[in-house]
């Protein structure tokens, strides 16, 4: 399944809709591009919404802490959405759990936004 | 892509000696491109669900799968177009064993870092034979001079129940 990016702004905060796998390759592209095209446009409240990612290789969890990393250098900040399952157990393996902002209700977590 | 059986192919390392309890072995030579690396996760899975294997534990097996294979095209063979890299399914009567090898430089294992560790947590890299070790029961690595050499093992019923608790 091809990885897509669908981008809305939601009062200060810029989500973005996953969908796919993200893995080496076009997947990890697909967000590596659309987080830094939100950044150098000065958007740096950024959720994730993983909601409708299928798969996430090492790859995808490198990329996952790469745009965290450069959002949080540009003094912004990047949370995730709606973990499936199989992302919520890899990130707890990878001890990432704890690193993330993760919400499972989009409202509430575009409030947590400071 | 044609199944042929192992036997000893020079720049591979040593093939798996074949016994009497291998109900069934299936091989690959595949070209070092991410395409490969799709087509040995999705034939991991159909051996893992053809060997009887749970969704999660398919999921698991066709991940570590893809992780070795991504290492064998990126780390081994470096996308060289003139160097492929082997994958074999093999089904005993307790275990799946599935073996990677590229025809790379070899694998400095003293470079595998904790990527847990504090200092790697944020890493963007160094997470794929950790995610190995963590899905399948046991996991071995050979620098085969050259490439490297990997073997993933899933172990069926109760052999997996023991095996994680001698683990423990």
């Amino acid at each position: 399944m091809t990885m897509k990016a669908n981008i809305r702004p939601v009062d200060k905060v810029t989500i973005v809709d996953l969908s796919g796998r993200i893995t080496l390759g076009e997947g990890s592209v697909v967000l590596r591009d659309a987080v830094r095209d939100l950044v150098s446009k000065g958007k740096t409240k950024i959720l994730l919404n993983l909601g409708d990612v299928t798969y996430i290789d090492s790859s995808g969890i490198g990329e996952l802490v790469s745009a965290f990393t450069t959002v949080r250098n540009q003094g912004g900040e990047l949370k995730l959405l709606k973990l499936t399952k199989k992302v919520h157990d890899l990130l707890q393996i990878t001890k990432l759990y704890t690193v993330f902002d993760i919400k499972d209700d989009e409202a509430e977590a575009v409030k947590a936004f400071k | 892509m044609r199944p042929y059986i192992i036997k000893k192919k020079p720049g591979y390392g040593r093939a798996h000696r074949v016994d009497r309890h291998v109900k069934n072995r299936v091989s690959y030579s595949l070209a070092s491109t991410l395409e490969s690396v799709n087509t040995a996760e999705q034939k991991a899975f159909e051996v893992a669900a053809k060997a009887g294997f749970g969704e999660d534990e398919q999921y698991h097996i066709a991940m570590a799968v893809r992780e070795a294979a991504v290492n064998a095209v990126l780390h081994g063979n470096g996308y060289d177009p003139d160097k492929k890299f082997l994958v074999a399914y093999e089904m005993t009567l307790e275990s799946l064993v599935i073996t990677i090898a590229d025809q790379g430089s070899g694998l400095d294992l003293k470079c595998l870092t904790d990527p847990l560790a504090p200092e790697n947590l944020m890493k963007q890299t160094g997470r794929g034979i950790f995610l190995i070790r963590s899905f399948m029961d046991e996991v071995k690595i050979r620098d085969m001079h050259p490439g490297t050499e990997i073997t993933l093992i899933k172990h069926v019923g109760h052999k997996a129940a023991n095996a994680k608790e001698e683990s423990k």
